[in-house]
């Protein structure tokens, strides 16, 4: 009998631990949007932040996330696309190739900080680029490159031998085969890696403090001309991330309103990363039904 | 020449096709690894001016415990003692896994080995919820509900080792569960039935069986938790305190390499010492991050034996 009781304690107190697991995430989702949905209005998330006052709002940081979240992904994607191609169709059994994963590897478990450092030496004092939203995005872009890379690779390699085998057989060339057979397979499964990774993209701040800067400067929306100082677009402008805006006025204390102005970035920053969650769902079960006529 | 002789001599448009290709994939990676290199050239550059330029002694900025990078001590150097940072950070690396370990086998235990497919979704989705969290999130939290929690039912000002490590807790625990979950769902489905038909509870055979077989995956599982929770940077940094002392106690306040990092690089001038011994301390990130990936190389090669 000494067994069974055994048993079922451990396997109770097993359950116990998965429950508190998930009244953990619930105490801190229900804690962040409790305190954080209140402060939410349209004034809070269109108006400029104030520095000394209370009343203001995070419109230009969100502006800025976002554009600094396309800007990186318009850069790391083709990249990574290119890499995880490499890793999972032609790659070689050889030194390089192991050396390559390593380097992979090691990118990946980087901390985010050092990224960032590395990103403000080498793009905001070696090359000049000052704190800027490129810096930023390039900044990003080492952070973001070995999970992506990972992840199409993965998505790729889930793609039956058959599919190049039937390519092969037809006479196209590797190339062809990978970009027009295996490819659209595996999209739906390298989309939903995208989003999944938009959404850590999105609220990373440590990499950016140092490069996208910590300064929101004011932007014309009417102004859409790139090369502008004050148009959104502008690349070379500072550019304070909603993020890090939660960092800042935390840890520099002047804001007078600043625990309500960071619960309610903090709500927008999880609605918006929970929303990245579905959407990648459902865009990579829709394409999966529609590329593969799956019912 | 001849025209059929020249389209047989010539590459075939799929020849150049692959070429093309090969050439583009190739230059990617390539680029990617040298993004790694030069991460690593530039930062241990720099880390290492603070030692050949600025001619700090190596051992004394490992073990020293005064650290003010713009005050000289008695014998006209600079106060170079990163023994506090390096204290802290592994102060809260180590509590934060202590922490979070029991917990995430038992909910990877529950995941694989107990939990209906309902249950099991319902899990995999708070983990990747609980991933999804921004760090700065998980530091305002930290501030607005852990560092008064520990301020008035634990003790001290509320800002020091045991906030940080209450923050890093959930912070590594999604990491070191879905790792945890892989490696149990890797061990054969005929060791648990080999075991069942012998007549051990499922109890027995978790313990005995399944946590015995996969502890080379939990351990891979639990490094990469420490190695999250010791390069993690604003979260710890807005709950510890930022005291660049050695830390007496769990509830004083204190400091990690990534705090001091995030706090300092602005407020230092490129080139001066106070500046380098911050690189100094970068690299110390670095190499820890490396030394955790070789453990894990080695976990996994003496797990494949």
């Amino acid at each position: 009998m000494k067994t069974k009781l055994q048993n079922k304690i451990a396997l109770n107190i097993i359950r116990i631990i998965a429950a508190l697991v998930v009244v953990i995430l619930l105490f801190l989702l229900g804690d962040i949007l409790i305190s954080g949905v209140p402060h939410i209005s349209w004034h809070f998330l269109t108006s400029a932040s104030q520095s000394f006052e209370s009343g203001g709002g995070i419109g230009i940081q969100l502006f800025n996330s976002v554009y600094l979240l396309l800007l990186t992904l318009i850069i790391s994607f083709p990249i990574s696309l290119g890499a995880g191609i490499f890793l999972s169709e032609y790659a070689p059994k050889n030194l390089f190739t192991s050396i390559v994963r390593m380097a992979i590897e090691v990118l990946s478990s980087l901390p985010s900080v050092v990224v960032g450092l590395f990103g403000f030496l080498l793009f905001v004092v070696q090359f000049q680029m000052g704190f800027s939203i490129l810096s930023g995005a390039i900044a990003l872009t080492f952070f973001n490159l070995p999970l992506l890379t990972r992840n199409i690779e993965e998505s790729l390699r889930a793609v039956p031998n058959l599919q190049r085998e039937a390519g092969m057989s037809l006479g196209l060339s590797k190339w062809r085969t990978v970009t027009r057979v295996i490819l659209p397979e595996a999209l739906p499964g390298i989309i939903t890696g995208v989003v999944l990774g938009a959404g850590r993209v999105f609220g990373e701040a440590a990499a950016l403090i140092y490069t996208a800067g910590q300064s929101a400067t004011n932007i014309d929306f009417g102004n859409w001309n790139p090369f502008n100082a004050t148009s959104p677009l502008n690349l070379m402008r500072p550019a304070e991330t909603l993020a890090v805006h939660i960092w800042k006025i935390n840890s520099e204390g002047v804001m007078p309103d600043a625990s309500a102005v960071s619960a309610g970035a903090s709500a927008v920053l999880i609605i918006v990363v929970l929303l990245f969650n579905i959407f990648a769902r459902i865009v990579g079960n829709s394409l999966y039904r529609k590329l593969t006529a799956t019912k | 020449m001849d025209p059929i002789k020249e389209k047989i001599q010539s590459n075939s448009r799929e020849t150049r096709q692959d070429l093309f290709g090969k050439i583009i994939t190739y230059a990617c990676i390539t680029l990617i690894v040298l993004v790694v290199l030069s991460i690593f050239i530039f930062v241990a550059s720099k880390g290492m001016a603070t030692f050949f330029v600025n001619k700090a002694n190596f051992w004394d900025f490992l073990s020293g415990k005064n650290w003010n990078p713009s005050m000289l001590d008695s014998n006209g150097k600079p106060m170079l003692g990163a023994l506090p940072m390096i204290t802290g950070s592994f102060g809260v690396t180590i509590l934060a896994v202590l922490f979070a370990t029991p917990f995430a086998i038992g909910t990877a235990l529950y995941m694989t080995e107990i939990a209906s497919g309902k249950g099991e979704r319902i899990l995999q989705s708070v983990i990747e919820l609980l991933v999804g969290i921004p760090s700065v999130v998980y530091g305002f939290i930290g501030l607005s509900v852990i560092v008064p929690f520990v301020r008035n039912y634990i003790g001290g000002s509320g800002y020091g080792i045991l906030s940080g490590s209450f923050v890093l807790f959930v912070m590594v625990l999604p990491t070191v569960t879905s790792m945890t979950v892989d490696s149990l769902r890797a061990v054969p489905r005929f060791y648990k039935e080999a075991s069942l038909a012998l007549g051990a509870t499922k109890w027995q055979t978790i313990y005995k069986v399944i946590l015995r077989s996969s502890t080379s995956g939990i351990l891979t599982a639990i490094i990469f938790g420490m190695a999250r929770a010791f390069g993690e940077a604003l979260a710890v940094q807005m709950v510890i305190g930022n005291a660049a002392v050695m830390p007496t106690g769990l509830l004083s306040s204190a400091s990690t390499l990534t705090s001091v990092l995030t706090m300092g690089i602005g407020n230092t001038v490129m080139g001066t010492v106070a500046n380098n011994a911050l690189w100094s301390l970068a690299l110390i990130l670095l190499l820890m991050s490396l030394f955790f990936n070789i453990i894990v190389r080695l976990i996994g090669r003496k797990g494949r034996m």
